[in-house]
């Protein structure tokens, strides 16, 4: 990290980041855009598919009215206004994933323009533009046979074919790769908690280009833009945009011109590669498409899609902030998703505890969790009433902290409650007085040497004598009063 | 001869129980083998499919519960329309092994209907010509004169009503596509308004103007058949959600109180003499029977070619992308990579005139021309509608030419423009989304059709009928039949 923030500072002497995002994210509808068939993920080739997401000659599209909902939705919440006329466009390019090798899409009418979307980036707030939000259709899938190059043969699987997709698109407001995780974050965080998309980007449900170039520090013209592709990880954009902007200020450095191209992030060489730019030139002969008429979204429908917006990220960290206390930080990870700021919401009506639970979700829980979306949070094995109930534990001193990670751990193993773990496991911390001053005598006794120190003002000493009743007590002595015990014998003599 | 009757008089049998379906259809595939192979207007024939509707229709009646006026009907249908289990050419080599997994929804319509579907029918490659020579199999003849072609692009729909090879048939207009094979082969062509008549399953050609419509013995086939079609489809965006009135009950009403608009710039230079003489004589009959005529003016049609042949071939560049060699239909093997796959499949598969479409569309789209192109044809086919719209304030029909001339003889016409300028009269029509009918009205001194075009008001097909109905009843045009020998 340390390394990133000098590495940008560096080259922003020199130069100015200019940076625009292009993001794609597939809309959790049950059909596709343009057909009845299912967008379910996972199921055998070709077997969701019908005449019109195959191309079939003959077939026309139909609007998914549903799509266009998700598409308002996610307007309205990052600040766009939407448009009333909206018109598809067919945008051309020949490749076997597509079967039309025509993509429905929008283009000079899309559904939403002139948004914006407030970040933090280290502290300071950041205003990013968005240039535009419109509806598409998506692709198929390629499978070859062995690799592109050598392959023999290759097999198309359409069953993505025509799945709705959102491209929002962002202003080149962005300048360091840092904000552009962030803008990334943010949106993330919005479509996945207005239940548009499950804001998978290892899994592809949510993909990310970038358009990035540099000019001389305080110049009014911009460079020439890179296009960069295949970044599926938020830390594979900020690491590709970092590698480019390098790239970029070393080839400015020496003099050379930055080529307009499209470039592939390559995550295993850690590197930004060339494709051929033939391949990639296109003229995409927009055209409005004939077979759908224009689509009126009506401020009726609108307003009915406003009021059924949540309450947004950004609303609901500047809550948890002041309400419960956290630092932006903590605030910012637990909004990462909707279902886990509803999981901390839970467990602290359930304890009434929320830096306990807020340490317990981002430095336990998200440790064992596969990830913070909606998917990962709902499998999750913790309630998050058995959470707040071993908080409760901790709390009143029945187990301890250190007791209580091994609890954690079974609990998310077995499902079990707290409670009934501690209970069948005998965990109760020991916290009766005649015990433990039997056990602390006996630890004196047997470590004379080290109580000698101990009252010589040796520091280490007294730890270790702690050390050695809490080991006499399988770690079940509460330690505060093993410590308060261990000092009145010590030094009252 | 059941062959010889119009389906409504062929109904009239089947509910008499004079006749059956099965006889019907029997005859029907009797008279494709003895004089197809004359006229050449079926690409496919589905005898046992039909002879099995035929038999089920049968039942229906034998029953007492005919599903209505199409039922046991054979009919044909142009290779445009995708049929379930029924290879669908479009008149293409590159989809010359494309059997559809769904039916078209006017075919599913008809065949709700109970309609006996005999086969498909022979065409332009992808409809785009105007005398089915740009069929990628053989070119139909012109039932009145075999070394003459039947017009195109539905050539093989039109000849197969002239020579009674179908009760009715269907087809598809673009820019006049129907029209004008009624026109030469002497028979009832419709061209509805766009949207009356669902596209789905209909092979495109050009999205914005493609439309579905039949081809009848008489005006009142043609009333009954667009009955069975017509109307809202989910499956088409662009089909319109309004009402489809009784066609066969408004033509009772007759001429009386029509208001007839004769358009100047449809008579003009080039204009065969046999045929403007034609067509005023019609206009007078229709003013015997008590209707009203005054000129109007459509000041744009000259511009409507042009407008036309940029905005057809763009949408077709499009519409024609899909065949690629990768998912259906042909595929030319041996190829080294995917570019040499598709310029080597679209090579061999498109004949030359789909080819000369592809790229003058792929152009008029390009980058830096699409404004000076597309845009401008645009705002011209918006001019051309205001003109009709203008008109229709004052009149309730239009009456024209269908063509500049009668059908001409094969291999005539190997100028493409020339071949263009055909569909002159029919293009603004198809520009304007209205609805027209080619209706017979006489034939010249060599014994070809004319025919009279009735242009009407945006889904008004109702008056539209009317007027080429009374017009019909008041002529004996449609007794005179080709005299084709077995």
């Amino acid at each position: 990290m340390a390394e990133e923030k000098a590495g940008a500072r560096r080259v922003s002497s020199a130069y100015d980041v200019v940076i625009g995002l292009e993001v794609h994210a597939q809309l959790l509808t049950r059909t596709k855009m343009f057909c009845g068939c299912s967008t379910a993920f996972g199921a055998a080739p070709n077997t969701q598919t019908c005449p019109v997401c195959q191309g079939m000659p003959g077939s026309l599209p139909v609007i998914n009215r549903r799509a266009i909902e998700f598409g308002i939705k996610t307007g309205l919440a990052i600040n766009c206004t939407v448009n009333s006329d909206n018109r598809f466009a067919r945008k051309h390019y020949y490749y076997p994933d597509m079967p039309k090798n025509y993509q429905i899409s929008q283009y000079e009418e899309p559904l939403a323009v002139h948004g914006h979307l407030d970040v933090e980036v280290d502290g300071a707030a950041r205003r990013i533009g968005i240039e535009r939000l419109h509806l598409e259709e998506d692709v198929g899938k390629l499978i070859h046979e062995g690799n592109l190059e050598t392959a023999q043969s290759s097999q198309v699987d359409f069953n993505r074919a025509g799945v709705p997709l959102m491209e929002i698109v962002s202003k080149p407001d962005i300048r360091t790769s840092g904000e552009a995780g962030a803008y990334l974050r943010a949106l993330r965080a919005i479509v996945v908690y207005l239940g548009v998309c499950d804001g998978n980007m290892e899994e592809g449900s949510m993909r990310c280009d970038a358009n990035i170039s540099l000019k001389p520090a305080g110049a009014n013209e911009y460079g020439t833009k890179v296009e960069v592709k295949n970044m599926n990880s938020f830390r594979n954009v900020q690491h590709a945009l970092e590698y480019e902007i390098k790239r970029q200020a070393r080839a400015l450095d020496a003099g050379e011109r930055i080529v307009q191209e499209t470039r592939l992030w390559d995550p295993d060489k850690g590197q930004t590669i060339s494709m051929r730019s033939k391949e990639f030139a296109h003229d995409y002969r927009y055209f409005p498409e004939p077979d759908l008429p224009p689509l009126n979204v009506e401020p009726r429908w609108i307003e009915a899609v406003r009021a059924t917006l949540p309450e947004l990220p950004a609303a609901r960290r500047a809550r948890f902030m002041q309400a419960h206390a956290l630092t932006a930080y903590d605030a910012d990870l637990l909004t990462g998703s909707r279902a886990l700021a509803d999981y901390f919401e839970t467990a602290v009506a359930a304890c009434g505890k929320p830096k306990p639970v807020a340490n317990w979700i981002l430095n336990e829980l998200l440790r064992e969790l596969p990830g913070d979306d909606e998917r990962a949070v709902a499998a999750c094995p913790i309630p998050p009433a058995n959470l707040a109930s071993l908080i409760t534990l901790i709390e009143d001193g029945t187990i301890s902290g250190k007791i209580a990670k091994d609890v954690f751990e079974k609990m998310y193993r077995s499902g079990e409650d707290a409670r009934t773990i501690v209970s069948r496991e005998g965990l109760t911390q020991v916290a009766d007085v005649e015990v433990l001053e039997a056990k602390v005598n006996e630890a004196l006794s047997t470590h004379a040497k080290a109580a000698d120190d101990a009252r010589a003002g040796k520091k280490g000493a007294l730890g270790f004598l702690v050390g050695q009743v809490m080991k006499s007590t399988d770690g079940k002595a509460n330690p505060a009063l093993v410590n308060k015990l261990l000092t009145e014998k010590l030094y009252k003599v | 001869m059941l062959t010889d009757l119009t389906i409504h008089e062929l109904g009239e049998r089947f509910r008499r129980r004079e006749a059956t379906p099965t006889e019907a259809a029997r005859e029907y595939l009797a008279r494709i083998a003895a004089l197809d192979p004359k006229v050449k207007a079926y690409l496919t024939v589905t005898a046992e499919a039909a002879l099995a509707r035929a038999a089920e229709s049968d039942r229906r009646f034998k029953s007492g519960a005919p599903l209505g006026p199409l039922d046991g009907v054979p009919l044909g249908v142009k290779d445009v329309f995708c049929t379930r289990g029924v290879r669908t050419t479009c008149g293409s080599k590159i989809l010359e092994a494309f059997v559809p997994p769904y039916d078209a929804t006017v075919v599913a319509r008809l065949l709700g209907a109970g309609a006996v579907i005999l086969g498909k029918l022979n065409m332009d490659e992808f409809a785009m010509g105007s005398s089915t020579e740009n069929s990628a199999y053989f070119t139909t003849r012109n039932p009145w004169d075999l070394s003459r072609v039947p017009g195109g692009s539905s050539g093989g729909s039109a000849a197969a009503v002239a020579a009674d090879l179908a009760a009715g048939t269907f087809g598809t207009d673009t820019g006049g596509s129907i029209r004008q094979p009624a026109a030469f082969c002497g028979n009832v062509g419709l061209k509805p308004t766009y949207g009356r008549v669902s596209r789905f399953g209909l092979i495109a050609f050009a999205s914005s103007l493609d439309q579905v419509g039949p081809f009848a013995k008489d005006v009142r086939d043609a009333a009954l058949m667009l009955q069975a079609v017509a109307g809202h489809d989910p499956m088409d965006s662009t089909s319109a959600a309004i009402p489809v009135p009784d066609y066969a009950a408004e033509l009772e009403r007759g001429a009386k109180g029509l208001r007839v608009g004769i358009p100047a710039e449809y008579f003009i230079e080039g204009l065969d003499p046999e045929i403007e003489a034609a067509v005023r004589a019609a206009i007078e009959t229709l003013k015997s029977l008590g209707a009203t005529s005054e000129s109007v003016s459509l000041p744009h049609t000259e511009y409507g070619l042009a407008a036309y042949y940029v905005i057809a071939p763009a949408e077709c560049s499009s519409n024609l992308a899909r065949y690629d060699g990768v998912k259906y239909g042909l595929r030319v093997p041996g190829a080294r990579d995917l570019i040499e796959m598709y310029s080597r499949t679209r090579g061999a598969g498109f004949g030359a005139e789909v080819k000369r479409r592809v790229m003058l569309g792929t152009y008029a789209l390009s980058a830096g021309y699409y404004d000076a192109y597309y845009g401008k044809a645009q705002k011209v086919r918006t001019l051309v509608q205001r003109d009709f719209q203008k008109a229709f304030e004052r009149v309730d029909v239009i009456v024209a030419p269908t063509t500049p001339s009668a059908a001409f003889r094969m291999g005539e016409r190997e100028d493409p423009l020339s071949m263009y300028l055909n569909d002159v009269f029919t293009i603004p029509v198809n520009l304007a989304g209205l609805p027209g009918v080619s209706v017979p009205a006489g034939f010249t001194k060599a014994g070809l059709p004319i025919g009279l075009q009735v242009i009407g008001k945006a889904f008004d097909e109702a008056t539209v009928l009317r007027a080429a109905g009374a017009y019909e009843a008041a002529t004996a045009w449609r007794k005179r039949k080709p005299g084709l020998a077995a």
